[in-house]
Formats: C-alpha cells, sequence, structure tokens
C-alpha cells in the first residue's frame, strides 16, 4: 500500500473518475481521491480542472485533508481566481481555530494564494496573528509579512506591517526574532533605500542574544543581518566578535560561513596590534578546513571564498597548504579552485611540495585539470623566484611527454617565464622549437610566435620558422596574426638584410588582405613607422618591456573588500560584484569593510578618510570605460602640444594621439609601448648623442616655439583653465662670469600656457661681443630636452645683458639624477663651452590634467602600499585652506576634495607629472595653527621630496 | 529564498518538483541538462548554474540531482545544506532516499516539503519534530489507517517547536533507559612510493542514540580532549563549557544524532595503520610486467585490520594479469584495468601477499602511466587518532541509564599509495 498506485491510473476519464470520487460521501475515499490529485500535481500533470471539487473538501476537521487541499489551493489558486474566493471564508474561520497550529497553518496557506483578491482579506487575519499569543503563530506570521510584500508592497506599507515586523526584533523567542529579521531581509532587497533594518546597539545586542538560542537557519538570517551592521569603535566590534565565533563550530556549514563573514568584515576594526585580533586569525583557520571535508558542493563554494580570504588575509591559511592538495576522486569543479588556492598559497617555504604535486597532477587523465596544473606551474615559476629555475625544467620534462595538449600549455605558460626574467632561460628555446609543428590551438602558436619573435638574433632559423607560419596567414586567428605580425616586424629589425621580403610580405597581408581593423592599423602603424624612421622604429618595437607582475589575477581591491563583505553568497562564487548579476537589485547598496579606528597612526587615518568619504559618493566604484578611454586620451594628447614643434597640421596631432592610444592598447605582449612611441614620434634619436655636441646636431624641426593657437586648442580639451599663478621661483646665478669667461648666466624655470620654460638671462662682462649660443642638456630625470635652439638673434656686446626664454620638452633621454630634479646644462658659445647645473622646481612639471576622478583617487590611494607613503611638515604657512587649495591649484596641484574633521581641513589632492606618474596629496590644515602637513602617496615614492618642496615653494610664495 | 526545487533522476527526467512561491517553468532546468551533458561524470555537474532569470543549485546524492531555483541572493551554502537536510529526511523516513522511494511516498514527501519550507524560509527541519508532526510511514501505521480512518498528520502542536530545547519533545518515555556512543574515524591519506605521507587527515564524528525518560542532562569528558581542537556541534552543546573546561555538556536530542564532528590534520597525529610493500615493473621491450603487493598491519594497538579490500587502476596497456593471492580472491577486469583484491583479515604473522605477472600487448612501449593503490579497511575497538572517552554522567533526572561506547577506525573516501 504506498503511494505510488495513484500513478496508475492513466486511463482518460481520469478526471472524470476523480471528480466523482472527491464528490464522494465517504471520508476516506474523499481524502484518496485528493492524494490522487497531488500525485498528479506534484509530476506536472495538470489537474486545475477539479478546483471546485477540491476546494469543497476544504471544511473538514480532518487535519491532513485540510493541509492537502491547503497545499492544492497554493499551486491553482493564481489560475482560477474567482473560485479561490470561496476558500476565503475558510481560511478566515480557521485563523481563529483554538489549535495554534491550525491558525498557522491557514495565515501561511493565505499568504501562498497569489491572487489579489485574496490578500485584501488577509489583512486582518494576520495582524491578529502577528500579535498571538503563541510564538509558533506569531513567526509564521513574519515570514508571511514577506510573502505579502512579494504580492502588494503598497498593501503592506499602508497596513503598518513594516512597524509590526520590526517590533518583532524585540520578541522574546528567539524563533520569531530569527523569522522577522529573515522576513525583514528580503523585504529589504526590493527596497534598497527604505530604513527598513536600522541597526543600533540595542537590536544588535538582542540579535546576539538571540542568535543563541535560535535554529541553524535562524542564525544564518541573523548573522547576514549583523553584517550589515557598522560597530561605532573597535571596543563594539570586539565584544561582536567573541559572541560570533562559537558559531564557527557549528554543523552547519552556513552558519560557519556567515559568521566568518561578520568576523573577516569586524576584524578590519581591531587595532593589529591587539592580542585578540591574533587570537581571532587563529580560530579562522580550522573552521574553513572542516568545511573542505564537507560534500563537494560544499567544498565548492567553501573554496570560492577562501579564494577570496585568501587574498584578503593570506596569513589565515599559509600553513594550511596540505588541505588543498587535489584528490583523484574530487569532482573536476572542485580540483580546479583548490589548484587556485594552492598558487596563491605558494611560497617560498612551501614551494617544493606544491611543484611536486602539480607535476603529479600534469599526469592525470583530465584535461582541463592538466591544463590547469601545467599553467600552475608556470604561475609559480612567476610568483616565487627562487624556484622558477626548478619550475622550467619540470615543464620542459612536461614537454618530453609529447602529449599535445600539455605541450602546447607549457608553451603558454614559458612565454610568461620569459617575460618575467627576461635572458635567463632561453636555452630551453630548442626544445621548444621542435614541438613547433604540434601546435594547433592559437593561443599556444601565439605564444611560439612571440617568442621566436622576440629572440630571433638567437634563433638561427627564425625567419624559415616564421615565413611556415605565414603560409596559412589567413586561416589563422586575429590573437595568431597580430602576433606574427609583430614577430615578423622585430626578426627584421633584428636581421635587416635577410628579412626584407617576408616583412613586406607580412605588411601587405595585414593591411592590404585583411578585414580586421585591429590587424590592419597595426600593420599600418609599423609601416609608417618602418618607412619613416627605421632607428625610431627600433626604439619603439624593440623596447625594453615591463616585467609582468606576480599575480596577475588578483581582484582588484575595492571589489575585494566589496567580496568580503559578501562572503557566503552567490557574489562570492561569482566574484562579481552583486550589483553586477542580482536581477532587480538596482539599487544594491555596495558594502565596505569598515576602515580600522582608533589607532593615532597618520599612516592608517588616510584609509578611514577615504572609507568614510566614499558612503555619500555614488556607488560607481571601478571606473567605466569611457572615463578610462576619457583618461587616455588625456594621457597622450596633452604631451604632443609641447613636443611638436612647428605648428602641426591638426591632422597630424591627432593621428599621434590615436597611434598613442593604440600604442598602449595593442596587446600586452608588447608591453606598454605608450611611453616610447611617444618619444620617439618627438624625433630626438639623436637627442642623447653627445653632450656638448655642436648644436647642428639639433633636430631641425625644434626651431619654433609652440604655437599659441594650439595650446588654446588643448587647453579646451583638457578642460582646465590655465590660471595664470603658476609659481616661478625668482632667477638665481646659474654660472658666475669667473668660470665662464665672463659670461655670466642666471635664470629660472617656469610653466606657461602649459609649457615648461627656461628663462635665463645672458650677460656678458667680458669684453669682445659674444654670439653664436648654443644649449645643450645632459641625460636627466624626466627627460626634459630644448624645444627649440637657443634664440639668440643679436650678438651680446660688452655690459649687455639679454632676456632669453626657451621653451622645453620632456621627451628627451632618461636618466635617473640625484637629486632628482638636478639639470646638468652645457652652453656654448664664440668662445667656448661651459657646463653649469641648476635645479628646477618639480612644480614645472605638473600636467594640466592632473586632476584625478574621486572614485579613481580613493582606489589608487589604497592601491598604493603605504610604505610609499611619506609624510612632511610644512611650517610658518598662514594661509586657510580654501587660499592654500586654489594657490596650488594655479601650479597644477588640484584639490579633489575637502573633509572637515574636528575643525582640521582635510585636502585630498591630485597631481601628475609629465611623464604620466600621479602622486596623490592629504594636506592637514588645522585652523589657527600656521604647520601644514602632507602626505605624500605615489607609486615613484622617490618623487616625493621634490613634491614637497614645491608644496613648500608654493604655499610659502 | 528557494523558490522551487526539482527532482531529477539519473536519466534525466524529472520526477517530481515543487514550488513555494510562485510556480517555476521545468523549463528551468534545461540550462541543469545542459551542464549535465557538458559534464564528463555525473558528479561533475557544477553545483551552481546561473540562468538567465534564475539560479539553479543544485546536489547530486544517492544518484537523484536535488536541484534548487533561485531567484534573489541568497547564501548557496545554506541552499546546500537544506537540500542535504532534505535527502537526510528523506533516507530518515523511507529508509532509502531512490526515485522509488520517493514516488511511493509521494504525498508524505510533499507533506515533508511543505512543512520544511514555507515561502522559502526553512520551518521544521529537525526529524524529532517533522516526526511529531508527520508520522514516518510504516507497514503497521499504513494498515491501521486504512482501518480505521485516522490520518499519519499529527494533530498538536510539536512540544519541541518552540521550547528552549527545540531539538527535544517533551514527555519522552522508556521502559529501559540506554545512551550509546560510536566514535567513527575514517583516515584519508595520500602516501608516496617511499611510504612518507603526503597528506593524511582524520575525520570523525561521535554518533548518538541515546533513549532517555524525561529530560536528562549529559555531560560527555575525554581523556585527552586536546586533540579536538576543529570541531563542529549539534545544536545541543553548550559551547561555553566546552571553551571553558573542555567538557561536552549537552541535553541530548530524543533517538539518534550526530553529537560532533572532528578533523585531525596535524601530521604526526595521524598514522595510518596499514603499509604497502610493492614492487610493479615492466621492462622496455618485454610484454610481461612483474606484479608484487604485500599488506602488512602498522601501529594498530594489537587491533585486527579487517574488511581489507585493495583496488587499483592498471596501465592501459595491460592485457591481462595473472596473479597469486596468498588469501582471499582477486579479480581484474581487462576491459576497465582495475584490479580489486579482497584480502579480508591481515595476519601480522603471515602477511597477505598478491603476487604474478602482468601480460602486455606485444610489441607496445613501456607503460608511462603510474598505478596507485587504493585500500579500504576497518578496525574495531580504535579510533586511530587515539580519541578516548572518560565518563558519562547524567543529571536531572534520578534513573540509573545503561551507557555504552564503541569506536571503530576506517578507510575513508580516499587512501592511496602512489606507486612512483
Amino acid at each position: 500500500m504506498t503511494d505510488s498506485k495513484y500513478f496508475t491510473t492513466t486511463k482518460k476519464g481520469e478526471i472524470f473518475e476523480l471528480k466523482a470520487e472527491l464528490n464522494s460521501d465517504k471520508k476516506e475515499k474523499k481524502k484518496e481521491a485528493v492524494k490522487k490529485v497531488i500525485a498528479s500535481m506534484t509530476v506536472g500533470k495538470d489537474v486545475s480542472a477539479l478546483f471546485p471539487d477540491v476546494v469543497n473538501c476544504m471544511q473538514t476537521d480532518n487535519l491532513e485533508l485540510k493541509k492537502l487541499v491547503y497545499l492544492y489551493l497554493m499551486n491553482y489558486a493564481k489560475s482560477q481566481p474567482d473560485m479561490a474566493i470561496m476558500a476565503v471564508n475558510t481560511f478566515v474561520k480557521d485563523c481563529e481555530d483554538p489549535n495554534p497550529l491550525i491558525r498557522a497553518l491557514a495565515v501561511r496557506t493565505m499568504g501562498c494564494i497569489r491572487v489579489d483578491k485574496i490578500t485584501e482579506y488577509l489583512c486582518e487575519p494576520l495582524r491578529k496573528c502577528l500579535k498571538d499569543e503563541d510564538p509558533y503563530v506569531r513567526k509564521t506570521a513574519a515570514v508571511c509579512v514577506a510573502k505579502l510584500h512579494d504580492i502588494n508592497a503598497q498593501l503592506v506599507e499602508d497596513q503598518g506591517f513594516l512597524d509590526t515586523l520590526k517590533d518583532l526584533i524585540s520578541d522574546s523567542n528567539p524563533m520569531v526574532v530569527a523569522n522577522a529579521v529573515a522576513a525583514l531581509s528580503e523585504i529589504a532587497e526590493s527596497h534598497p533605500n527604505s530604513n527598513l533594518l536600522d541597526l543600533n546597539p540595542q537590536t544588535i545586542n538582542k540579535l546576539l542574544t538571540a542568535l543563541n538560542e535560535c535554529t541553524e537557519w535562524g542564525q544564518i538570517f541573523i548573522l547576514d543581518c549583523l553584517a550589515n551592521y557598522t560597530p561605532r569603535d573597535d571596543r563594539e566590534s570586539q565584544s561582536i566578535c567573541e559572541r560570533v565565533t562559537p558559531r564557527l563550530s557549528h554543523a552547519n556549514s552556513a552558519v560557519v560561513l556567515s559568521a566568518v563573514k561578520v568576523l573577516m568584515k569586524f576584524m578590519e576594526m581591531l587595532p593589529k596590534d591587539l592580542d585578540y585580533y591574533g587570537t581571532l586569525l587563529k580560530k579562522l583557520a580550522p573552521p574553513l578546513v572542516t568545511l573542505l571535508s564537507a560534500e563537494p558542493e560544499l567544498q565548492y563554494v567553501a573554496l570560492r571564498n577562501i579564494n577570496l580570504i585568501v587574498q584578503r588575509r593570506p596569513e589565515i591559511l599559509k600553513h594550511e597548504m596540505k588541505v588543498f592538495f587535489v584528490k583523484y576522486n574530487d569532482p573536476i569543479y572542485v580540483k580546479l579552485e583548490k589548484l587556485d588556492i594552492m598558487i596563491r598559497l605558494a611560497s617560498q617555504a612551501n614551494i617544493a611540495q606544491v611543484l611536486a604535486e602539480l607535476k603529479e597532477y600534469a599526469t592525470e587523465v583530465d584535461v582541463d585539470f592538466v591544463r590547469k596544473a601545467v599553467r600552475a606551474i608556470g604561475r609559480c615559476a612567476i610568483k616565487v623566484e627562487q624556484s622558477a629555475e626548478r619550475c622550467v625544467s619540470t615543464l620542459l620534462d612536461l614537454i618530453q611527454t609529447k602529449v599535445n595538449y600539455v605541450v602546447q600549455e607549457a608553451i603558454v605558460v614559458i612565454k610568461d617565464i620569459f617575460r618575467k626574467y627576461p635572458n635567463k632561460y632561453e636555452s630551453v628555446i630548442a626544445t621548444l622549437c621542435e614541438n613547433l609543428d604540434s601546435l594547433d590551438e592559437p593561443e599556444a602558436r601565439a605564444a611560439m610566435i612571440w617568442i621566436v619573435g622576440e629572440y630571433a638574433e638567437r634563433i638561427d632559423n627564425a625567419d624559415e620558422l616564421l615565413e611556415s607560419f605565414l603560409e596559412g596567414f589567413h586561416d589563422e586567428s586575429t590573437q595568431v596574426q597580430l602576433q606574427l605580425l609583430t614577430a615578423i616586424v622585430k626578426l627584421f629589425l633584428k636581421k635587416p638584410t635577410e628579412t626584407q621580403e617576408l616583412v613586406q610580405q607580412v605588411l601587405s597581408l595585414a593591411t592590404q588582405d585583411s578585414d580586421n581593423p585591429d590587424l590592419r592599423d597595426r600593420g599600418y602603424i609599423y609601416w609608417r613607422l618602418l618607412s619613416t624612421d627605421p632607428v625610431a622604429a627600433k626604439e619603439v618595437v624593440l623596447a625594453e618591456k615591463p616585467l609582468i607582475s606576480e599575480e596577475t589575477d588578483l581582484i582588484e581591491p575595492t571589489l575585494l573588500e566589496e567580496l568580503i563583505c559578501h562572503i557566503g553568497t552567490l557574489a562570492s562564487v561569482y566574484h562579481k560584484p552583486p550589483s553586477a548579476f542580482v536581477e532587480g537589485s538596482r539599487g544594491v547598496q555596495h558594502k565596505r569593510l569598515p576602515g580600522s579606528a582608533g589607532s593615532g597612526e597618520s599612516v592608517e587615518s588616510p584609509d578611514t578618510g577615504s572609507a568614510a568619504g566614499v558612503s555619500d559618493a555614488p556607488p560607481a566604484v571601478i571606473p567605466s570605460q569611457g572615463d578610462l578611454l576619457g583618461d587616455l586620451l588625456n594621457l597622450d594628447l596633452a604631451p604632443p602640444a609641447t613636443t611638436t614643434g612647428p605648428p602641426p597640421p591638426t591632422s597630424s596631432g591627432m593621428q599621434m594621439g590615436a597611434m598613442d592610444l593604440l600604442g598602449g592598447g595593442l596587446d600586452s605582449l608588447m608591453g606598454d609601448e605608450s611611453e616610447p612611441l611617444g618619444g620617439d614620434l618627438g624625433g630626438s634619436p639623436a637627442m642623447g648623442a653627445g653632450f656638448g655636441a655642436p648644436p647642428a646636431a639639433m633636430p631641425a624641426s625644434f626651431n619654433a616655439p609652440v604655437s599659441g593657437g594650439l595650446d588654446d586648442l588643448f587647453d579646451l580639451g583638457g578642460g582646465v583653465g590655465m590660471p595664470s599663478g603658476a609659481y616661478s621661483p625668482p632667477k638665481s646665478i646659474w654660472l658666475p662670469a669667473m668660470k665662464a669667461k665672463g659670461l655670466e648666466i642666471s635664470g629660472t624655470f617656469a610653466r606657461r600656457a602649459g609649457v615648461v620654460q627656461m628663462e635665463m638671462t645672458l650677460t656678458n662682462k667680458a669684453m669682445s661681443v659674444m654670439t653664436d649660443f648654443a644649449i645643450q642638456f645632459n641625460r636627466n630625470s624626466f627627460g626634459l630636452a630644448p624645444a627649440g635652439p637657443l634664440q639668440v638673434l643679436t650678438p651680446v656686446s660688452p655690459n649687455q645683458s639679454i632676456e632669453v626664454a626657451l621653451p622645453l620638452n620632456t621627451v628627451g633621454p632618461v636618466m635617473k639624477m640625484e637629486p632628482l630634479n638636478n639639470l646638468q646644462v652645457a652652453v656654448k658659445n664664440n668662445i667656448d663651452v661651459f657646463y653649469f647645473s641648476c635645479q628646477y622646481p618639480i612644480s614645472m612639471l605638473f600636467v594640466e590634467d592632473g586632476k584625478m576622478e574621486r572614485q579613481v583617487f580613493l582606489a589608487t590611494w589604497k592601491d598604493i602600499p603605504n610604505d610609499n607613503e611619506s609624510q612632511f611638515q610644512i611650517k610658518d604657512c598662514h594661509l586657510s585652506s580654501d587660499a592654500a587649495s586654489s594657490k596650488l591649484q594655479g601650479s597644477n596641484i588640484f584639490t579633489i576634495a575637502k573633509r572637515t574633521v574636528d575643525g582640521q581641513d582635510m585636502l585630498y589632492q591630485s597631481t601628475k607629472l609629465t611623464n604620466g606618474i600621479w602622486v596623490l596629496a592629504e594636506l592637514r590644515v588645522q585652523a589657527g595653527n600656521p604647520n601644514y602637513t602632507v602626505s605624500l602617496k605615489c607609486r615613484a615614492p622617490e618623487v616625493a621630496q621634490c613634491v614637497f618642496q614645491s608644496y613648500e615653494a608654493v604655499l610659502k610664495n | 529564498m528557494i523558490h522551487s526545487l526539482f527532482l531529477v533522476n539519473a536519466s534525466g527526467d524529472i520526477f517530481l518538483e515543487k514550488h513555494w512561491k510562485s510556480v517555476v517553468s521545468r523549463s528551468v532546468c534545461d540550462y541543469f541538462f545542459e551542464a549535465q551533458e557538458r559534464a564528463t561524470e555525473p558528479e561533475n555537474v557544477p553545483p551552481v548554474i546561473p540562468t538567465p532569470h534564475h539560479y539553479l543549485i543544485s546536489v547530486l546524492r544517492h544518484r537523484i540531482y536535488f536541484v534548487a531555483v533561485i531567484q534573489s541572493e541568497v547564501p548557496p551554502l545554506f541552499v546546500i545544506e537544506f537540500l542535504h537536510r532534505v535527502v537526510d529526511t528523506f533516507q530518515d523516513y523511507f529508509g532509502v532516499c531512490t526515485e522509488a522511494a520517493i514516488k511511493d511516498n509521494v504525498v508524505v514527501v510533499y507533506e515533508l516539503l511543505e512543512e520544511m519550507l514555507d515561502n522559502g524560509f526553512p520551518l521544521a527541519t529537525e526529524s524529532n519534530i517533522l516526526k511529531e508532526l508527520i508520522k514516518p510511514p510504516t507497514i503497521l501505521r499504513t494498515m491501521v489507517n486504512t482501518i480505521t480512518g485516522s490520518t499519519n498528520v499529527g494533530e498538536q502542536l510539536p512540544t519541541g517547536q518552540l521550547s528552549v530545547v527545540p531539538w527535544r519533545r517533551t514527555g519522552v518515555k522508556y521502559t529501559n533507559n540506554e545512551a550509546y556512543f560510536d566514535v567513527v574515524e575514517e583516515i584519508d591519506a595520500i602516501i608516496d612510493k617511499s611510504g612518507s605521507t603526503i597528506t593524511a587527515e582524520i575525520q570523525g564524528v561521535i554518533d548518538a542514540c541515546v533513549k532517555l525518560t524525561g529530560m536528562p542532562d549529559l555531560t560527555l569528558s575525554f581523556m585527552n580532549p586536546r586533540l579536538l581542537d576543529d570541531v563542529s556541534f549539534h545544536p545541543c552543546v553548550r559551547f561555553k563549557r566546552w571553551e571553558a573546561e573542555r567538557i561536552l555538556s549537552f541535553i541530548p536530542p530524543d533517538g539518534n544524532f550526530r553529537l560532533l564532528s572532528y578533523h585531525v590534520s596535524s601530521q604526526n597525529l595521524v598514522a595510518i595503520p596499514v603499509y604497502v610493500k610493492h614492487n610493479i615493473t615492466f621492462r622496455e621491450g618485454s610484454s610481461q610486467g612483474r606484479f608484487d603487493l604485500t599488506l602488512g598491519p602498522k601501529q594498530t594497538m594489537g587491533k585486527a585490520v579487517e574488511s581489507v579490500l585493495v583496488s587499483s587502476q592498471l596501465p592501459r596497456g595491460v592485457l591481462n594479469a595473472n596473479l597469486n593471492p596468498s588469501q582471499g580472491t582477486y579479480t581484474f577486469d581487462p576491459v576497465t584495468k582495475l584490479l580489486s583484491w579482497d584480502v579480508g583479515k591481515i595476519n601480522p604473522q603471515k602477511l597477505p601477499s598478491l603476487k604474478g605477472t602482468m601480460s602486455l600487448q606485444a610489441g607496445a612501449s613501456k607503460p608511462d602511466e603510474n598505478p596507485t593503490i587504493n585500500i579500504q579497511f576497518k578496525i574495531q575497538q580504535m579510533a586511530i587518532s587515539g580519541l578516548k572517552v572518560n565518563r558519562l554522567d547524567m543529571y536531572g533526572e534520578k534513573y540509573k541509564p545503561f551507557k555504552g561506547i564503541k569506536y571503530m577506525t576506517k578507510a575513508g573516501n580516499l587512501c592511496q599509495f602512489r606507486l612512483h
């Protein structure tokens, strides 16, 4: 006698038969019939035609029958709204039943009937049930409010149910509290702006009390709710952590992970030197390890979250490498995640073990897994320098297996190893070349071609190898085509004599026969470069590439912070912010980790500052693509204004900008070549040829100052008006007459209309006329170079002084000087060559578009390690913060945000140097205190001292 | 919260659906079927699958996929834990969790699902409480119900639902009061060819069967509680007391439950109680390979290693194996190349061995795959971690209960010896 009998009647008149049975007088027969109906319903058969007959059975004192009818009603009420009204009376009656079980059942079922007309009748019974004496009814009613809200949100608000629900948070029964929290959280999700769950210390305390006593599911809801709270100070934060830690030992993994979320978030507020902080760190590891012995599905979610935790706080799991070793019977999705975490935890201490494991994995059967294992070996080599050699030899072993996909994957990672450690492992190239024919995947082919091009001078038959690829050029994927083009151009530049034909062939293939715009454009760039200036082409194409960084796949820090706040959710599984994929969450608020509070260290305070600053800022964290593009344009269009000499046709300026853009974005393999490209377009290859060389060596294109019209144009483009107040120090004597056979030079630097100028007074203190002046700079830190010859048109007679302004550009050869802003100059006249050195204020190099986007500033500030921060005092400055701000603005130091805390103004400022280095600053001005504090953060900390000097100079003048 | 649940069998048919909110069309499962097709093995279907409007979170248990449909941001672990709970409840009610059992009891299944979730919120998931609400089907009850016309749905509000101890009902009465505890440890290890341990960990549980009258308050103490630094407790355990005194103090649920599970991973504490001596060689150019395997016990404190089962995936090039076991029987499947040897009990005086030759494809080169050996075994009366219960006391009730504690160690999913 099992329920399977209900499935057996599949005759034609089934519905008819059931109808008869439902209307039978016998109770037992009725019940059997309802069961049959339910059974049909569960397998998806349509039994809605029986609606009136089933509803007729509702009036019964048999609880099971009642439940069955309720089940049926929930399923079909939507399709039969008019009929459903018939049931209302029974519901209302049941809500008054003396048995709490029936009261709860009725209110619960009513909420599930998604028919507008019924919801109106639901309000009164629901109101009663929310205040019912029995907690079982109350907790059911709490959930019912959420159901009702889903059907008719307005109704719930009008009826004041939300307030009643809030009251239930203070209920005496923990289960009621938990359900009220769950219901409020769900409602809040569709109402991002409503302040439904306004958490204050009192409610938090109630939640924490309920946390200990409610069911595991209730604990999850409460913990998730707690995670949204921001404690007032570190002490409150610690006390919450203490009360949450016992949850780490719960058998339910969802409770554990939610507790981990709360702890990870609140830990941010604890001072790191606190004993409790260390204790907490230690307590977090065991539960995370335990999650990995659960069912594979749980493991998967846990691993995705551990991936985040390891990035944020690697110290928690650094000793637990072994638990991430892959087991042969793990499902593939678990294996792949474990590999990822193994690499993140790899360090010098455990690398031998990790490599042995990875090698083991590379011989397994599952192709995806093997590929990822091979890739992991490469990532280890890049991450742990000491292991690079061992990794390379392991990869070579794997190549010897000749298993096709292993070889291909190995070649792709070896390319990355070459990029990290150039000129170290080239001996393996021969082995790689042997496997050329077996490569059939675009990524592997592209990698191999890159290697051949990069090391063309060491591969005897590089031209043959590349030629062989060229035959099927049009069948290759774009990736391979682009790479082939670049590689052949490299080859040509290295071995010009033998490969002329080849390069012409590839250029014509790329530009004439291809309809891919990227390929065509790159082809044209190369073509033009090669035809106008092969030397420049060489410097561009064969420029030194920046080393690739250790961890290319780290999650961007702001996103990581947000994801840490979402541990245990879908967002953490997808590693995307919830706003990116959750439907109907347009207004989801971005969550942030709280900053560490209470510590008076100056290193920490900007962090809190920026975290607090963000709360009122718009939620866009990552600059949208449009912004990035805008930045790129600003970045690249501005410098040409100072570099192009004669009034150029607008089109060429445009073109240059466009090329710069391309150069930056061409592809990652070429590295960031926009810098040298810009330099070379300026046409200064001969610049650094010889210090003190005759002026005739000056490139002819620099003989006119920058045209004013062009300046205006770029000013408009930059959107920055040119304030006249750029600070310029007074002239000082650079070259005394005694040292220079009667020639005295005093001078200063100024930035006028976006152009750096060297303003000099030449005084002839000798007895004879001076003519034929010329000037030359030594290499210097920022590539300063004269943008034209020294304009001294008339001979300088004895005792005469003339004023000269020499426009400078910043595309000359670069060499780091000590001090950074030192400039060595050679001046020649008809008498002799004289050398002197002078120091320029670095503020000359602050460009007009140095105003950072607020969001970018925040992100950058956090991104730059604290070690790069330096702090200075400016004494005896009596400006108000606003006056200081406008004064600094005159010198292209832009104030992005201002905050006032306890009478202290904090100005957040950014400025950009001509070579693209950003300097971020926090200027603190205390009313009535003449001493300012400047904190500077920059990726190139060397400039800090100079920048500070400029701050001081600008503010005091 | 959880919108809907679909049960899918191994052949990809939906045989049950349940909706807690509005009805979600079963076509949403097409995304699941796509993922199922892509997966090489049934267990490789990813647990979280996004679709344009929903997310599918699934678990595979007893060859049935339990696919939950969610629409908003819900903790996936919450869903997975709940699905596991559903499976456990089915198993608890019907003895097994199979498609047939679920179909046989479809109405009870439906009632259970309705009771476990309300609008996607978990309602009653404790087996104790569910059983009071919906009586499990038994042959006797089915017959009685048919005759008397009574139902298997409880008429009363379960007492545990709201009491301070939600896991225990009031008014429990037994004539024989007894409390049994099983300490079961599973050891997972990977051993390399030189016999040193690559990883080893113990996953232990203490399962209890407590049938005590009234509201007993139990305390359980250990000889060496320091072993337990990574534990998950049943909600009944008072955590404060454990933190302070390392004593388990609790009011137990009625019947069977898992008191705690723990995890021991530190290398020096974990020793695998079996060793393997092996010599498996292939010579270049020869169509024969030698196979020689001997097992022995290690640090078992005199307890016998029983139910030993050795299995090994031999290289693809092996055509057949002609072996001679000193005890037990072996089989070799020439299609899957799986060698399995049912050893039985290890006698320390006469170690079991399996020796002989393997024939290879003529002319084929030496196989480059390296076989691994997986071992299963059981040891009674011993917990391999050394965990020992000190004493069990009962407060709150007057009678003297009968108490018992049993230990057992067995190999986990993975007890692997690498032979290269």
